[in-house]
């Protein structure tokens, strides 16, 4: 991927907004790669965790908030567990994702509002509940 | 013993098996789990963001409840227990958010409760939360536990489903190690069966995401059953109500798409403990298995 870069846009609001809401320094990242390797879901996602973490790095707020990856994250917190630098990725997901639902900075990649609805009706009320406040409330 | 309870909103609806059958295992050890008079939804995910106060009320106000009846709460939903915990620890350390939080509690008044605000004093993290497992270990001890037992679970291959909401954050959690955790193993050697150690046991299941995209979910699940499955189990013990859901009842699914699908049953780890204490099948209720672990302990003469 090609990105044009300049000092003003690599450190910009959004990026220093995405450190505030997860508690994350997106520099102690160096880009190992551990936590995309533990994901059970990295096949799914169109950037993979260290993918974005380099995007963020760049200042590239955009593209990350327009991609599919934070909306099948399940949470599972492996990411984070793994990290070999204490960056928790999960957090850092968690953060965009509201971002985009508060501020409406981009329409979701996946239409979230379209949850099935047998599973909403038979899932554990947990499920349901979370999946709700994951992906439609922020 | 009475030991205060939050059954959270899963065990209370669309887990009533998981629900009875802890309850009856408490009893036969001697501990009463007392229902917390007036609880809430605990949120069922810990706040999103690191801002937000709003977000982790709905814990502390449990919690909070919690402290009127005394030092401890036992729960079993790992969800929940991800919540509790988390959001005890925030007040515990963050003093910004416990004066915030203590402000929302003050002012709130609840008729059920019949107080005027349920709070005498501040809420400052003086509860334990407890998951029933480690009340199992440090309250009642596995030793009482084995000295218990009616039923010898020899024999059989059990493997222990952690998933992620027990173990991870590790700092806020504190549970057990994140990648080679052992309580469940403890538990189940107390129990007598022979212990299946899989490389899946604390991988996710899909979780939430079964809601939004089956498929993503149960191709998690899947990985997770063949990974057990290869190690010969002949059962799955879990403490999370979607973990159940996900990997049992999605079995169905993975039937119609995987030829020769080999299943596996996946209980609540209290229904195996009822089992090895004698109690009777119909408050351990399997109705609502898709995989029937009958048979499979009617194999080993154990139903
Ligand atoms: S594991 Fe940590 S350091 Fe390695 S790429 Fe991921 S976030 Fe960066
Ligand atoms: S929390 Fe999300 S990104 Fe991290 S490993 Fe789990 S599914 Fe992947």
């Amino acid at each position: 991927m090609r990105l044009r870069l300049s000092t003003d846009s690599i450190r910009n609001a959004s990026i220093e907004r995405v450190e505030d809401l997860s508690g994350q320094a997106l520099s102690s990242c160096y880009q190992c790669g551990r936590c995309s390797a533990g994901c059970p879901v990295v096949d799914e996602m169109d950037l993979i965790p260290n993918e974005v973490i380099r995007l963020l790095q760049f200042g590239q707020i955009k593209k990350v908030l327009r991609s599919k990856t934070i909306w099948i994250c399940a949470s599972c917190m492996q990411c984070s567990a793994r990290c070999p630098k204490g960056v928790e990725f999960s957090s850092i997901c968690d953060a965009l994702r509201a971002m985009v639902l508060r501020m409406r900075l981009a329409t979701p990649a996946v239409d979230a509002g379209n949850l099935s609805r047998v599973m909403v009706s038979k899932a554990p009320q947990m499920g349901v509940v979370s999946a709700l406040r994951k992906l439609l409330n922020g | 013993m009475k030991i205060p309870y939050y059954p959270g909103c899963t065990l209370h609806e669309r887990a009533l098996d998981f629900d009875m059958a802890s309850r009856e295992c408490a009893n036969a050890l001697g501990v009463e789990l007392e229902e917390l008079p007036v609880w809430t939804c605990c949120g069922a995910v810990f706040p999103l963001t690191t801002d937000s106060v709003m977000d982790i009320l709905a814990g502390v106000r449990n919690l909070a409840y919690a402290s009127r009846m005394g030092d401890k709460v036992v729960t079993l939903c790992s969800f929940c227990y991800n919540v509790l915990k988390r959001s005890n620890k925030v007040i515990r350390e963050d003093e910004e958010k416990r004066e915030k939080a203590n402000l929302f509690l003050k002012a709130d008044t609840d008729e059920r409760a019949e107080m005027e605000s349920y709070l005498e004093q501040d809420y400052v993290g003086q509860v334990e939360v407890l998951h029933y497992i480690e009340m199992l270990r440090d309250v009642v001890g596995f030793d009482k536990v084995a000295k218990s037992l009616k039923t010898s679970l020899k024999g059989l291959r059990v493997a222990p489903y952690y998933g992620c909401m027990l173990l991870r954050p590790k700092k806020e959690m504190e549970f057990d190690d994140p990648e080679r955790p052992t309580i469940f193993e403890d538990f189940l050697e107390t129990l007598g069966c022979d212990v299946v150690d899989f490389p899946m046991k604390a991988e996710c299941c899909g979780g939430f995401q079964i809601v939004r995209d089956e498929e993503t979910a149960i191709a998690c699940s899947q990985t997770v059953l063949s990974s057990a499955i290869k190690r010969d189990a002949d059962l799955i013990i879990t403490t999370c109500p979607l973990c159940l859901y996900n990997l049992d009842r999605k079995q169905k699914e993975m039937a119609k798409r995987v030829k020769g699908f080999t299943k596996i049953p996946v209980i609540y780890f209290t229904q195996l403990l009822g089992i090895a204490l004698g109690i009777d099948e119909e408050h351990l209720d399997f109705s609502d298995n898709y995989v029937d672990p009958r048979p499979v302990l009617a194999g080993k003469k154990l139903v």
